[in-house]
């Protein structure tokens, strides 16, 4: 880059002059058309706020989540020290929230790590192997698709017993076969193209072409699959929550906490009010973020 | 669900040939998807648990106990005949005796699974008749305020939790303004005195003639309704825009401009009647998901559902109630997922 350019100039040059000069122009086009879109944007901003939050929960709380105060049970929003209120064993709400931010946040990376990553590895292999590798793979999507999400969900932390980690493991069971149709569909277009055949030609071998050539032109409609699917993860995580298959007590995980604040709705309403408006904004933020993301990277089924 | 390869390849057969084939390609694949769905459930309830002798007998069960149950569940015989064995119990309508109830988990089944069906039938009408007329005026109106809110409205619908609007929705309607009954089906009074000819009570009641009773039922129902309605509405909305954007688009809704028919033909008569097909594929498989969605509505609602019965069954570890709920929510959800499929095929012929 010559010294008399600006970055900006550098980034929208027609002629880029290295691969990774179009690498980043791309993902700058893309940038800027996302950043038009004021709605993702604020979904973004959201998300953004509730990975600071989570990072930075220690310095933000102004509470123990944990610590008990009998003596100021039940307090409403805006009592002094209590922005939020505190609930039937006088813990601060808002502490409890902003730890819970940190619950949430890893019950997301969990499952993005999870669900994805088997259903591109199935999607990919039944797509490219094809015959009865495809077949057999395929069914067993199907099953698992045929079944309701949360019921098999549910099933599964009866059997394994209660806890986030189960409740991530059995969510992600539930939410990989999505992802696996896709990136076999994805795979299947590719698959007869030239230049895997140029590949091929080449001696590459099976796996290398899946990995190097066929992945990473399947990464951007799962990641809009992904994000747009978060918001139902998260819904589902606080479900379980609330049921109490999920995170247990004295963990302030969200759902759970409105399973607390249940027994006091009628005269502290607030107690589940407030856990329910977080899980709200950040599935509401997921939402925002996965419809800018789409208009984006996946034009042709774009709402505007 | 893409139940049958349409296999173009080879020689040219009969028509009759031809569509028994299909059919039977399609139901062996049904039969493959049940098999597979009753596998995972077995897995589930019997391999998974870490001693399902222990969730049956409980922990203070003597010796002699333990080893009755043992053998009774048919654990000493290997995996693949208990199985088999479990399959056929299934087929004849056997999913054993729920330890909580102390009922066969068939019978619990059939008295909770009306109360679920006439709240997810109601929903979808609800989600029906507001979602598509909402959907279709995004779609004229795209671009204006109006495809805005609705694009809003479905947002919202897509990032509430389900659990906790309800428990606001009760403490709104039911706590603060008393427009609505509270939890459960009927007011305690109510209850028993008309007699369940489908287990629906709305239906029962207007049978019957009793429109107190009726009248009692529909303040109940119409809360935990409207927000499934809501739900289903949110889908159905996005859904309904998208394929008019669709048609809308197309060159015959030129055509039909120009020649000067009225903008409300050419929406409802022309573009409307194309999306019909697709419409009421996407609405079975809303009824599909809500009828598994209701799971938590019909917790804080206490609607003795199926929801309620595997929740609750589940926490008291009754593996064969929670087995059995699961395989028949199974089943119906992926009879719906058949039917729409069915329904596509039969109806859009460019399907075929």
């Amino acid at each position: 880059m010559s010294s008399a350019q600006t970055l900006r100039q550098w980034l929208t040059s027609d002629v880029p002059t290295s691969r990774r000069q179009a690498k980043l122009a791309a993902l700058y086009q893309a940038w800027l058309a996302f950043r038009g879109n004021l709605m993702a944007m604020i979904g973004l901003a959201i998300l953004l706020l509730l990975v600071f939050t989570a990072t930075f929960a220690p310095w933000l709380a102004p509470h123990d989540p944990l610590a008990q105060d009998l003596a100021a049970r039940l307090q409403p929003p805006l009592t002094e020290g209590y922005f939020l209120g505190s609930d039937s064993l006088g813990r601060d709400i808002l502490s409890r929230l902003i730890y819970g931010s940190r619950i949430t946040l890893y019950i997301v990376a969990m499952v993005t790590l999870l669900a994805p990553v088997v259903g591109l590895f199935v999607g990919t292999i039944a797509g490219y192997v094809g015959g009865w590798t495809d077949a057999i793979l395929m069914r067993l999507t199907d099953i698992f698709l045929a079944f309701p999400r949360l019921v098999l969900a549910l099933a599964f932390v009866a059997a394994l017993g209660a806890g986030i980690e189960n409740a991530v493991l059995a969510i992600s069971l539930t939410a990989w076969p999505p992802y696996a149709r896709m990136a076999r569909a994805e795979t299947l277009t590719i698959r007869n193209s030239d230049y895997i055949h140029a590949i091929r030609l080449q001696g590459a071998g099976a796996m290398r072409i899946i990995t190097k050539h066929i992945w990473p032109l399947c990464i951007s409609s799962l990641v809009v699959r992904v994000t747009l699917d978060m918001a139902g993860i998260i819904l589902a995580a606080a479900g379980l929550g609330f049921l109490g298959l999920g995170a247990q007590p004295p963990s302030p995980e969200w759902g759970a906490m409105i399973s607390e604040g249940r027994k006091f709705i009628l005269d502290h309403w607030w107690v589940a009010t407030m856990p329910g408006l977080a899980i709200f904004t950040v599935s509401l933020a997921f939402n925002l973020l996965g419809d800018g993301l789409r208009d984006v990277l996946d034009p042709k089924d774009g709402s505007q | 669900m893409a139940l049958a390869d349409t296999n173009t390849k080879g020689r040219r057969k009969s028509p009759f040939l031809q569509f028994v084939i299909k059919a039977a390609k399609t139901l062996g694949a049904i039969a493959v998807t049940m098999l597979g769905l009753l596998f995972v459930t077995f897995f589930i309830g019997r391999v998974m648990p870490v001693d399902p002798v222990l969730s049956v007998v409980g922990e203070r069960a003597t010796k002699e106990i333990y080893d009755a149950a043992y053998i009774k569940l048919g654990l000493d015989k290997p995996l693949i005949v208990q199985f088999f064995t479990y399959v056929i119990d299934v087929i004849q309508g056997d999913f054993g005796k729920s330890l909580r109830t102390g009922f066969p988990v068939s019978i619990d089944i059939k008295r909770v699974f009306p109360a679920t069906l006439e709240l997810a039938t109601l929903g979808t009408l609800i989600g029906v008749f507001v979602g598509v007329p909402l959907g279709v005026l995004a779609a004229v109106k795209r671009g204006t305020w109006i495809d805005q809110v609705a694009r809003v409205v479905a947002l919202i619908g897509y990032s509430m939790p389900v659990f906790w609007i309800g428990l606001i929705a009760l403490l709104v309607f039911y706590g603060i303004l008393g427009w609505v009954g509270g939890p459960g089906r009927l007011d305690i009074f109510y209850e028993d005195i008309v007699p369940s000819v489908t287990g629906m009570i709305l239906i029962d009641s207007a049978l019957a003639g009793d429109w107190t009773i009726f009248r009692n039922a529909f303040s109940h129902i119409i809360l935990p309704a409207c927000l499934l309605g809501y739900y289903s509405l949110a889908y159905i909305s996005r859904m309904t825009r998208s394929f008019m954007l669709e048609q809308l688009s197309a060159e015959y809704v030129t055509t039909a401009r120009v020649k000067g028919l009225k903008e409300s033909a050419v929406i409802w008569r022309h573009a409307f009647a194309n999306i019909k097909v697709q419409l009421i594929t996407v609405i079975a498989l809303s009824y599909a998901g809500l009828l598994e969605g209701s799971v938590l509505t019909e917790i804080i609602f206490a609607w003795p559902g199926i929801g309620s019965y595997i929740t609750t069954s589940l926490l008291s570890a009754d593996m064969n109630a929670v087995m059995g709920g699961t395989v028949v929510v199974g089943l119906v959800f992926v009879c719906l997922n058949i039917f729409a499929d069915l329904l596509y095929k039969f109806f859009d012929p460019r399907a075929k």
